[in-house]
């Protein structure tokens, strides 16, 4: 190891090749190695497995709620679905432990690379023209957001969740937090949700096994059409009411949700963090439905598992332009109030999560469309322009998980979307039909070595790499300027991450 | 070597350095085994049969893994991780005693009997229904419950109880019910108003010497093994092995046992039901006429 190579290490350094950022990820895959035979080895030697965060409450393993944590599978799903009550008449807070406090804390430690290429970068760096065209690589030791989550039940048959969440700077907002009247007039087709919550997803974005800047989350939930001012995002908590229900085993569920159309923002703002634009007055709907049900296996052995087919769509509306509130002095002080000239848009979609044996498999497709208005970021007082169309999209993924056993599984997923239908702002510059368009490719592997009580620990590999094409990729990799809009963007993450929850 | 093969190298020896870490810690300890039922019984050929459905250790082991080893631990002992915090402790498969059964007090029971407790769970205790569960993958538990115990080679299981129709719902019936419930002491444990206050509740205790609690009526809870009239029949015409609560079978007839689910029917008064409804009239009119129960009714409680 030369001189040339500790100068090349720099991060910031374009031609730090992908050789040596294997050797930097051997390195760290060694101590990882040593590491974990060494805490191993210090550990009680007791026959213990994993309690989930509500072990202190019940004393089941992790695994018995979760297929890998967070994702859940049918028991999990059931307990969800049931107010977070095993309904085995010690739900209600009043038989616990009073030195039970129902929470929980995540962060996730982490060593990642990111790069992101056709970036306008300094044609010679440090010399800050940002005329050059080049790829931008950043890497080392790093820090996830931090959840703090507490969730549980009043008493019986009322369930909350709070859930405040800080980025990795401690920045906190509130991710969720809702109130559930659970199994009204006794019937477990009658829940009501109020409060800010994930939506109804059958393939769950929050309980992702994926935890790096590409990988970490559904491109397709967060999908917009180039040049579209729709802020909308299938897998962001969203804020109202919920109605909710399912047969006893959760094989059957429905839900419908009116939501406030600003994208799960606070304080009448469509965000949930300050400085955020002002909402509108209107309302959202979600529909979900899924069923589930089990496949046969061979004549002579057991069956390959639950197999769950659902369907979605969310309507939706946003404003085009705002009111604005001034001091008098014109439009220099005027500042937006409200947001008016609401446009309509729609996603719609299928997913399953189907089971063979150990290999599960997440597909997912969906269709979205929006107003032209939305798509041109036009206000809807004035006319279209010529040849202004609606946007739409469509794609999905496939993600596939593969369970050596409840301690380890292997991932991976692709993902395609294309834009079915261009905007016409980007029509009217003669742009090609393939922009807006993503694919992505993520690996992982997640081994859970020790599942003690009151804690899990999952150790969290990844390969993620998404190219985008006019658009920068939706992880925030890159300096938000694409060189060559009509040409590809790659972005690509490595991720080593040591996942606890306590 | 260059650059580029000594990372290639690096890389690889690494992945087996990871690889190996595993398996030299699961050597060590159970904590982080790949297979913490490595000491469990041969599962290969042990099968269970409920309803058409076949059951299979071997898949069953992968779900008590899952889903059960935390508290019936990895020996099958009722001894997991979860058994120190757990009131009543967890079954111990090891002796294959259970409480709900179809067959006789001492017999092992059938697999659809261990099936609808898998299904049912057992209320007021930890063990949850694992309903959402497919039918096949409870069948397969089963399965491989029945691999921790040499009694299963060696023995059937027994008889199933043969329950008769029920008789009718009458305030004799009921009447009678109540003379039995002094007769056969069951206030002694379940108390005279079946609140679990009679004088012998605070000294019993279970199989292992553990503390246990009799069955308070008066709360409506579902009953351990069912919550129909049927069930309760068969509760106590079989027992509950394991617990002070014993089998009536050799003692009392088909009949009178009806009589008996027919009283205690009027102790749930949490729980709105056919039989409480009828006696209330009854003890409106004849409620001074009624000997209490208790040890002051030795002559009988009517």
């Amino acid at each position: 190891m030369s001189k040339k190579f500790c100068e090349g290490a720099s991060p910031m350094n374009v031609n730090w090749s992908r050789w040596k950022t294997m050797l930097t990820c051997a390195v760290l895959l060694m101590a990882i190695a040593v590491c974990d035979v060494r805490t191993a080895s210090a550990l009680p030697s007791g026959k213990v497995m994993a309690i989930p965060a509500f072990a202190r409450k019940y004393g089941l393993p992790c695994s018995a709620c979760h297929t890998a944590w967070p994702e859940l599978n049918n028991f999990g799903q059931v307990f969800r679905d049931n107010g977070y009550q095993l309904m085995n008449d010690r739900d209600s807070p009043i038989w616990q432990n009073p030195s039970y406090f129902p929470i929980t804390f995540r962060i996730t430690p982490s060593w990642h690379r990111e790069t992101a290429n056709n970036q306008a970068i300094d044609s010679v760096p440090g010399n800050g023209d940002a005329a050059g065209v080049g790829k931008f690589t950043q890497s080392g030791f790093d820090l996830s957001g931090m959840d703090l989550w507490s969730a549980g039940t009043l008493y019986k048959n009322i369930s909350f969740v709070l859930l405040p969440s800080s980025d990795p700077t401690a920045v906190w907002h509130f991710e969720s937090a809702f109130i559930r009247f659970d199994n009204l007039h006794g019937s477990p087709w009658l829940n009501v949700k109020f409060g800010r919550f994930e939506l109804d997803n059958l393939i769950s974005e929050k309980r992702l096994l994926f935890l790096s800047n590409n990988g970490g989350f559904y491109q397709i939930y967060h999908f917009n059409d180039p040049g579209d001012s729709n802020n909308f995002g299938f897998g962001d908590n969203q804020i109202g009411v919920e109605l909710a229900g399912h047969s006893a085993n959760s094989y059957t569920r429905y839900s419908v949700s009116v939501l406030s159309s600003n994208e799960g923002g606070v304080n009448f703002t469509t965000d949930v963090v300050p400085g955020a634009p002002p909402s509108n007055r209107s309302y959202d709907v979600n529909l979900a439905f899924s069923q589930a049900f089990n496949a046969p296996g061979p004549p002579g052995e057991s069956g390959f598992g639950q197999e769950r087919v659902g369907a979605f769509a969310y309507i939706g509306q946003r404003p085009t332009y705002f009111q604005t509130l001034g001091d008098g002095s014109g439009p220099a002080s005027a500042v937006p109030l409200v947001g008016l000239g609401n446009k309509p848009f729609y996603r719609i979609g299928v997913g399953a999560d189907l089971s063979y044996k150990n290999l599960e498999l997440l597909p997912l497709f969906m269709y979205g469309h929006d107003n032209p208005y939305l798509g041109t970021s036009v206000p809807s007082t004035a006319p279209l322009p010529t040849g202004a169309q609606a946007p739409t999209f469509y794609g999905g993924f496939l993600e596939a998980h593969y369970y050596l056993n409840p301690q380890n599984v292997a991932l991976a997923r692709f993902e395609q979307i294309n834009v079915g239908q261009q905007s016409f702002n980007n029509i009217s510059a003669g742009v090609p039909g393939s922009n807006g368009n993503v694919t992505a490719y993520t690996f992982g592997y997640r081994w859970y070595p020790i599942m003690f009580s009151r804690a899990g620990v999952a150790l969290d590999g990844e390969y993620s790499r998404v190219r985008t094409i006019g658009q920068e990729p939706l992880s925030g990799d890159g300096t938000g300027v694409v060189a060559n809009p009509f040409n590809a963007v790659w972005s690509s993450s490595i991720y080593f991450g040591i996942d606890f929850a306590f | 070597m260059t650059l580029k093969k000594f990372a290639v190298t690096f890389a690889l020896g690494s992945v087996a350095l990871l690889t190996a870490g595993a398996t030299v810690t699961t050597a060590q300890s159970h904590v982080n085994s790949p297979d913490p039922l490595l000491g469990a019984p041969s599962v290969a050929t042990e099968t269970s049969s409920i309803d058409g459905i076949t059951g299979h250790a071997e898949e069953g082991k992968h779900l008590y893994r899952r889903f059960c080893i935390g508290c019936h631990g990895p020996d099958g002992n009722g001894q997991g991780m979860n058994a120190q915090w757990i009131d009543p402790q967890p079954r111990d498969f090891t002796e294959a005693t259970f409480k709900c059964r179809s067959t006789p007090t001492g017999t092992l029971p059938t697999d659809e009997d261990l099936y609808n407790a898998v299904t049912r769970g057992f209320v007021t205790t930890n063990m949850p229904s694992w309903r959402p569960l497919s039918p096949q993958q409870r069948a397969d538990m089963v399965a491989f419950i029945k691999t921790w115990s040499p009694r299963w080679a060696k023995e059937k299981p027994g008889a199933t109880l043969n329950i008769p129709p029920e008789t009718a719902i009458t305030i004799e019936s009921i009447l009678h019910g109540r003379e039995l419930f002094q007769k056969l002491e069951c206030w002694k444990c379940h108390g005279p108003t079946g609140n679990a206050d009679g004088p012998s509740a605070a000294t019993l205790t279970d199989s292992k010497g553990n503390p246990i609690k009799p069955f308070n009526f008066s709360t409506g809870d579902r009953f351990m093994c069912g919550d129909t009239n049927r069930d309760l029949f068969r509760i106590f015409m079989t027992g509950l092995d394991g617990s002070p609560m014993p089998s009536f079978a050799d003692v009392i007839q088909p009949n009178d046992a009806w009589d008996l689910v027919h009283f205690l029917r009027t102790l749930q008064v949490a729980l709105p039901n056919q039989e409480l409804t009828l006696w209330q009239s009854y003890k409106a009119a004849h409620g001074k006429d009624l000997k209490p129960i208790g040890p002051d009714s030795a002559g009988g409680a009517q």
